[in-house]
Formats: structure tokens, C-alpha cells, sequence
């Protein structure tokens, strides 16, 4: 079955990106599925760039493990990447930059792009587009839809560029043609045929606030989700919304707060250091109980840590972070399709709900692309919130105690239904009673209420792979999901008796699926990117069970192995038997 | 922007949650300004959203019959800017104090006065904090003991129409909260104006820091021929401070935030489809 990953490496800023989104659009268009999976450095122009895209034709759950091709424009990719390439996988270099070591196990095609595009083209820019033409040619990718990719994607700078690019596309696979081919890769077409959307985690989550009904966003520049951002600053003016750029990340949900109070689906996406200012106003919107989408995409803490490596690391701040008794809901993403749905459950729950959604992505998964289903927003329903009925405006209580816990909640320009959005406890009208004891608690109750229908919705949500009653269990959340599925499924594989649960609601926890996943386990590993394991730690005050936490915290994702690894460490400390596997015929 | 069809007494905007505050002080004289402010303008309560921050000021929405919004410390303008994004046909006024809105939200304000979105933003100035029990705030003189400046202040005040006025807020004046019909005008002007209005209110704290004796003797009228446009000679005046001046140092009109939001809605829709199905072509 075709499986490949390519790897292109380079200097920041030289199209290493670039030459990555358009390898990944080709391929998608050539109908395989792809996954990538992108590190760049903090700098704007220099360091190291790399971008690693993985096509096949069945589906794709992880960036994959070894490389088949590398691509490396200069000697510090080389270095940096060689190791990763299988045996019998290529090297594709630049011969101008470098000259590798030889390596009979890799098979090694040194190009000279640099002065291919300085002579042939007599642009030097256009060295990464050499190298695609390379690609295409040694491997068998799709001449003609790279041919329509760069007329797509330079036709708005004219003719001119246009016929550069292609002329470089050219130059490259005619330098190909003349290479003896050595290697046994060979892509040709993928076996899909239905239409399929490329998507970063970010744009799905952004194309998912829209179907929600989101039309007003208000956020301030932060890595990696600025693009967010700048994704609906383009879209929401089209369908009447808008983006306002704010001074910080307090004005952002400030403006957030004001906007759901005044009746419209309003969000902010930040990370950490961003989400730490907010903290504050997510009391507020809990005590106001008003409705708010909060997205955290998060990245490598504390303080500025590493802006653009990936980490699960704000799981506590995003449940605990504010002073006082303060319910919310926080959930958290799983791959890029989930990013468009998650999202629309999200604007429901907060809706539903009039409280504020926590939505944890992070740079793994905000940054990478992957070819998704076109969505179909009609299979989340939308959730309103409750509104009061003309009865009910007689004598209006904005916080009236009800059987359920959620309120009626009015917006301005409704007669009758004037109240104070109230930051000090107050009484069920909603005037100040910074003094009743009493009062305090019955409106605590009141907000941690909303928690048992939560709860119901978390149950539903939750996600099994493997064997459903295992004896080596497998809890993740967020971004992990994928790469334990595939861990999961190795390990089955193997004979293991092993199965994964995945919850897509943190908080308040899916306890009910928990328990029963739980019990019957011999041993049950949480894998997750941080360092003191978050979500193990919010398990381990709900369940008396030695959970063996899994953690990565170097900045960058799991790969399967890694916990298919501590998956067979587990089964072997537990003495749980490998299931004999049928004979293969 | 709509308006009541009845007439309506400034008292019909009066709740029945009584002022915490101490007896004398300056904010009533603001709140029944206020009050006057919105009679006079047939300001329809359901289509009023009074937005504070925290402080004596702060408690202010719930003296008033309509929608309002009691938010955090030094929030008031991003919370009123999303108030009316949401609902541009909403009368938004925000009110604070100037701890609230000078210190711990003063990073607010430059932005809001550059956006100029249409409401009018009330700071009822003390020069203390009133609620915490008289510590020197951000327009205290030099010199002010308090609590925690056991010795003295020995830090500048900053001149809020000065600053305003720097940051091109649209609209800038300054009241007196013992001068209510006045004031009940300025608001009113404010109220008026198209943009960010800033109005100034010196709102002496009867407790901590009363203000009362010393200020008829400061009082001061802007010059007859003031010309409210000239953003030089607004500036020269606001920084005139052995006076204290009351009117309208300045007032332009300029594009308001939401004209501008409508005008990018409008030419967005007119070229591209409000579909999501159109959205998802782009990635395909």
C-alpha cells in the first residue's frame, strides 16, 4: 500500500513552507490522504524551517515515523534529518549547498537547484520549485497538478510569475529525467475519488465558528493562533461579521463578553500567555453566565516558553485558572476534522448552557494539514440560548432559580428585559448581595447545577478504539488521539489486549464511560504532552487507580512507537498475556 | 438609534436599588444628571446599556432602569466596544472612575479614542480611591497623604484631557458633579455626538478627599470664542491647570468604529457570496 512521508528541510524563510504546502495540495488533489506535520523556528528569516507531509491512501493518523524522502536545501537539514530517513528511502539535496557523506543505505540524488534556478530560470528564488519539479519526476507525483497548483497560486501576480514557476517546475523534472532511478518510491495517483478539503486545525476550527453561527471575534497576535484570526478577519465580513484586533488579550474577552451579552456568538483564540491575562474575565463570564468561546491552541509554557512548539500543558489553568468557585466548560480537540465540529459544540454548549467554553487545541495540531470529508455542519444542530418568554418579561429575573439551573436570558432592545450582567454575587433579579451568605450558596449550587447535564453530553462524546473491555487501557485527550489509535492498533496487532478511550470534554469529566472503561483493566496509561501528566492528576481525584502516566515534554507530539512502547512495557509488567495470533496466510 | 415615543421623567430611570453611596457624594449629583441627560433625550431604557468597572462608579448600572453591565476592574471600554459591535443600534454609555479607568484600564483608553466607537465614556473623578478607603489614585495632586502614601505622593498626576485630547478622542469635555445642570448638558452633547465622547467629571469623594471647598474658587469657564475643532488650542487649555475648565474642549467628526465595520461588511458582501459552501471552495 502506498505510505510515504517526505521531509523538507531548510534555512527559515528560503519556501521550506512553501515547498510543503504545495507537495501536500498536489498530493491531495492526486487523491491520497495526507497528514503533515510542521516545526519552524522562531525567527521570521533564518534558523531552521522543516515541513514533513505524510500521503496514503488509507487513512492517516499520525505524521508517521521514518522518512522515505528528504529533501534538504542545505547541510544543517542534512545533519539534522538524516538519521530519520528509512533504509532504501532518497535523499534529495541541493549539490550547490552541500555534499553528503555516502550513505549506501539511502539513496542519495544531489541536484544542483541553486544554480539550475539562478541559469535556467534566472530567478534564485525559485529553487524550491525546481525541487518540486524534481519530486514529480524521481517519484512519480503528478506533473499536471502541480502545473495547475502554481497557476492557481500565482495568477494574482501575473502572467509573468506564472510562466517563471512553471518554467522552473520544468527545469526540475527535466534535471530528474536525466538521474537513473535507484529507489523503488513511486506515488502515481491515490485511490481516492470523492472531493476532499485541505485544512490546518486552525482554518477547520475557523470554517466550524462560522456554521456555528459565530460573527463577532476579538483577539490580539499570539503563535500559533493568530491564524485563526486572521482566517475569520477575511471570512466573517462576507456573512456580516466581524474582527477586531484588540490591545490585548483582556480587551479581547472583554469585547467577547460584551458582544454575548448584547445577543450575538462571539469568540477569542489565544495561547497560554494570552489565555493567562484572560483568566479574570472567564470569572465573569461565570458569574454573569454569559455565553463565551474561549480557544487556547496551546504551545510550550511557562512565561514566552517555545512559541512554536507544541505542548498540552495549559489542561489546569484552563480547568482551575480564576480566583473563587468557578465552573466552566473546558473541551478539547482532537484531529483537524474534529477542529470544525468541536468547535460548533462548543458555541452550543456555551450556549446551552450561558457559561464559558475553554477549547484546547495546540500547535501540533493548529499548524498541520490534513485532508478532511467536506463538513456537514446539519449533523451538530444548533443550540440557542434560552430566551424569555413575554411572560417571563413581567418582572423579568435575569439569574431566576430553575429546575435545570439555566436562566432565561435576555439581550438589550428587548422591553422588559432590562438587568445589571452582574460581576458581584448577586440575587436571582441580579442586584448586588455581596452580603448574603445564604444567597451565595444557593447561586453557587445554581452554577455547578449546569454540571450533571454537561456531564450526560461529555459521556456522549467520548470516543473508544481497540477492544472495548481491554486489560491495557489507553485514556488521551486532545491532539493525542490519532497517534494513540495507531499505537492502539499496532499493539492489537501484536496480540495485546489493549483498547483506548479519547474524551473530547475534560471538564466536567465523562465519568460514567470513564468508570466503566476503567474497571476490568489491568493497567491503564495516560499519555500526554506536558510534564506532571494535568489530566492524570484531575483522574486521580475522581478514581482511586494507579494510572501509569505516559509524558513528553520536549515540544514536539508523540509517535506511535513511543506509546505502543509503554503499551508493551505495561502489558508485560501486569503479566498480560499476548493473545496467539492466527497463523498469516 | 431609537428613541421613546412617550415622554419620559428623568425619575422613570430610577430602580429601586439604592445608592451605596456615602451621603454627599459627588456621583449622585452625576447620576441625576444622568438621568436628566436621558429625559431629555427620550433615551428608550431598552435600548440603553450602561457598562462600569469596579469602584463607587462602578455600581452605577443598577441605579439606572435599562440594560447594563457591571464588569471587572478597568474593563468598561473594551466590554461597552463589544456591547456595541454586537448591536450598533444600542445607546451605550460607560462609566468608571479614574483608578478604574486611568490606572489598572488605562491601556484601554488610547485604543478606544483611536477606534472612536460610539458611546460616551463618564469618569467620575475623586482623585482617590474612595472604595478601598482614600489611597492616592492616578490624578491626586503631589503631596496627598493617604494610606499608602503615609509620606506623601510624590508622583505627577496625569491630566485626563490632556490626554484624551493627545490620543484624538473625538469628543472631550469636563464637568463638575456641583454643577448638575451643566453637566446634565455636556452629557447630553456627548450623548449626541457621533464617536467616542469622553466626558470628565470631577466628582468630589466627601469621605476621603473633599474637594467641595476648594473648587468654585477654581472654576473656570472656556473662553466665549473657543473653537472646539482647533485640537491645538483644546490641548493648550486642558494643560492650563490652575483652572479647572468645564464645556467642551473638543469635538470632530470623524468616521465612528461602527461606520467602519459596516462599510467592510458591505464591500465584502458585494464581492464574494455569504455562503459557507463558497468557503469551502477556497480549500479544496
Amino acid at each position: 500500500m502506498t505510505d510515504y512521508v517526505f521531509r523538507v528541510g531548510g534555512e527559515g524563510g528560503e519556501g521550506v513552507i512553501s515547498t510543503g504546502e504545495l507537495l501536500t495540495l498536489t498530493l491531495a488533489r492526486a487523491g491520497f490522504e495526507i497528514y503533515t506535520f510542521r516545526t519552524y523556528p522562531a525567527e521570521i528569516k533564518g534558523g531552521h524551517a522543516n515541513y514533513q507531509v505524510r500521503a496514503s491512501n488509507a487513512l492517516l493518523l499520525s505524521q508517521g515515523a521514518a522518512v522515505d524522502v528528504l529533501v534538504a536545501f542545505n547541510e544543517e537539514a542534512y545533519q539534522k534529518h538524516a538519521q530519520d530517513v528509512r533504509s532504501g528511502g532518497a535523499l534529495v539535496y541541493d549539490a550547490d549547498s552541500f555534499t553528503p557523506p555516502a550513505n549506501g543505505a539511502v539513496i542519495h540524488y544531489g541536484i544542483p537547484m541553486t544554480s539550475l534556478a539562478t541559469e535556467k530560470v534566472g530567478v534564485k528564488l525559485t529553487k524550491n520549485i525546481v525541487a518540486l519539479g524534481v519530486l514529480s519526476r524521481l517519484f512519480d507525483i503528478s506533473f499536471e497538478v502541480f502545473e495547475d497548483l502554481l497557476k492557481e497560486r500565482f495568477a494574482r501576480k501575473g502572467e509573468a510569475i506564472v510562466q517563471k514557476n512553471l518554467l522552473a517546475l520544468r527545469v526540475g523534472a527535466d534535471y530528474a529525467v536525466q538521474q537513473p532511478k535507484r529507489d523503488d518510491i513511486r506515488l502515481g495517483r491515490g485511490s481516492r475519488k470523492t472531493k476532499e478539503l485541505v485544512l490546518s486545525g486552525n482554518e477547520s476550527l475557523g470554517l466550524g465558528a462560522i456554521a456555528a453561527g459565530c460573527r463577532i471575534y476579538a483577539g490580539y497576535p499570539i503563535t500559533p493562533a493568530t491564524d485563526i484570526m486572521e482566517f475569520l478577519a477575511k471570512e466573517l465580513p462576507k456573512i456580516g461579521g466581524y474582527v477586531v484586533q484588540t490591545e490585548d488579550e483582556i480587551s479581547a474577552v472583554g469585547v467577547v463578553l460584551g458582544a454575548s451579552y448584547a445577543g450575538k456568538k462571539a469568540m477569542t483564540a489565544t495561547s497560554g500567555p494570552g489565555y493567562s491575562l484572560m483568566t479574570e474575565m472567564i470569572g465573569l463570564a461565570v458569574v454573569a453566565e454569559l455565553p463565551a468561546v474561549i480557544v487556547d491552541v496551546q504551545r510550550v509554557g511557562p512565561s514566552t516558553g517555545m512559541p512554536t512548539k507544541t505542548e498540552q500543558g495549559d489542561l489546569y489553568l484552563a480547568v482551575y485558572g480564576g480566583h473563587g468557585n468557578c465552573p466552566r466548560i473546558v473541551m478539547a480537540l482532537t484531529s483537524v476534522e474534529d477542529c470544525f465540529y468541536g468547535i460548533m459544540r462548543a458555541f452550543n454548549l456555551a450556549e446551552q448552557f450561558q457559561m464559558p467554553v475553554i477549547v484546547l487545541s495546540d500547535q501540533y495540531l493548529g499548524h498541520r494539514k490534513a485532508t478532511v470529508p467536506v463538513p456537514d455542519p446539519s449533523t451538530v444542530p444548533l443550540v440557542e440560548r434560552r430566551k424569555p418568554t413575554t411572560e417571563e418579561l413581567r418582572g423579568y429575573q435575569r439569574y431566576r432559580f430553575t429546575p435545570d439551573h439555566i436562566s432565561p436570558m435576555s439581550a438589550p432592545g428587548m422591553e422588559g428585559g432590562g438587568y445589571v450582567a452582574e460581576g458581584l454575587e448577586h440575587t436571582e433579579i441580579g442586584y448586588p448581595a455581596a452580603s448574603d451568605h445564604e444567597n451565595h450558596l444557593r447561586l453557587t449550587q445554581k452554577r455547578y447545577g449546569k454540571f450533571h447535564a454537561v456531564e450526560s453530553i461529555a459521556n456522549e462524546l467520548v470516543r473508544f478504539y481497540g477492544e472495548a473491555h481491554p486489560e491495557i487501557g489507553v485514556i488521551g485527550w486532545g491532539s493525542t488521539e490519532g497517534v494513540i489509535r495507531e499505537a492502539v492498533q499496532m499493539a492489537q496487532d501484536q496480540g495485546y489486549s489493549v483498547g483506548a478511550l479519547h474524551t473530547k470534554i475534560l471538564y466536567p469529566q465523562p465519568l460514567a464511560k470513564l468508570t466503566e472503561f476503567i474497571n476490568g483493566t489491568k493497567a491503564v496509561i495516560i499519555p500526554e504532552v506536558n510534564f506532571t501528566g494535568q489530566f492524570a492528576t484531575l483522574l486521580r481525584k475522581r478514581f482511586a487507580y494507579d494510572f501509569i502516566q505516559l509524558n513528553k515534554c520536549v515540544g514536539l507530539p508523540f509517535t506511535p512507537k513511543e506509546i505502543f512502547d509503554k503499551i508493551e512495557e505495561a502489558a508485560n509488567h501486569v503479566h498480560s498475556r499476548r493473545r496467539d495470533l492466527a497463523p498469516k496466510l | 438609534m431609537s428613541t421613546a415615543d412617550v415622554e419620559i421623567l428623568p425619575q422613570s430611570y430610577k430602580t429601586d436599588e439604592h445608592p451605596i453611596w456615602c451621603p454627599g457624594c459627588g456621583d449622585f449629583g452625576v447620576l441625576s444628571s444622568l438621568y436628566n441627560s436621558l429625559a431629555g433625550l427620550k433615551i428608550n431604557p431598552k435600548d440603553l446599556v450602561v457598562v462600569s468597572g469596579i469602584g463607587c462608579s462602578g455600581r452605577t448600572p443598577g441605579f439606572i432602569k435599562s440594560y447594563g453591565f457591571h464588569s471587572v476592574h478597568g474593563r468598561v471600554l473594551p466590554v461597552a466596544l463589544g456591547v456595541k459591535l454586537a448591536n450598533p443600534s444600542l445607546h451605550v454609555i460607560g462609566v468608571g472612575g479614574d483608578g478604574d479607568g486611568f490606572a489598572i484600564g488605562g491601556g484601554h483608553i488610547p485604543h478606544a479614542a483611536r477606534r472612536n466607537p460610539g458611546f460616551t465614556y463618564l469618569v467620575m473623578d475623586n482623585s482617590t480611591y474612595g472604595l478601598t478607603k482614600g489611597q492616592y489614585s492616578p490624578t491626586s495632586p503631589v503631596g496627598f497623604q493617604a494610606g499608602s502614601t503615609p509620606y506623601g505622593n510624590i508622583e505627577q498626576p496625569i491630566n485626563p484631557l490632556a490626554m484624551l485630547i493627545a490620543y484624538g478622542a473625538t469628543f472631550v469635555g469636563q464637568g463638575y458633579s456641583g454643577k448638575p445642570r451643566e453637566l446634565s448638558d455636556l452629557i447630553t452633547k456627548a450623548m449626541e455626538h457621533k464617536g467616542f465622547a469622553f466626558v470628565n467629571v470631577i466628582s468630589p469623594c466627601i469621605t476621603f478627599y473633599n474637594t467641595y471647598k476648594m473648587m468654585p474658587a477654581r472654576l473656570g469657564e472656556l473662553p466665549k470664542d473657543h473653537d472646539v475643532t482647533n485640537r491645538v488650542k483644546a490641548f493648550e487649555l486642558a494643560l492650563q491647570t490652575d483652572k479647572t475648565y468645564l464645556g467642551v474642549f473638543y469635538q470632530v467628526r470623524q468616521p465612528t468604529f461602527e461606520e467602519g465595520v459596516a462599510n467592510i461588511i458591505k464591500s465584502a458582501q458585494a464581492s464574494s457570496p455569504p455562503r459557507l459552501e463558497e468557503i469551502f471552495a477556497e480549500f479544496d
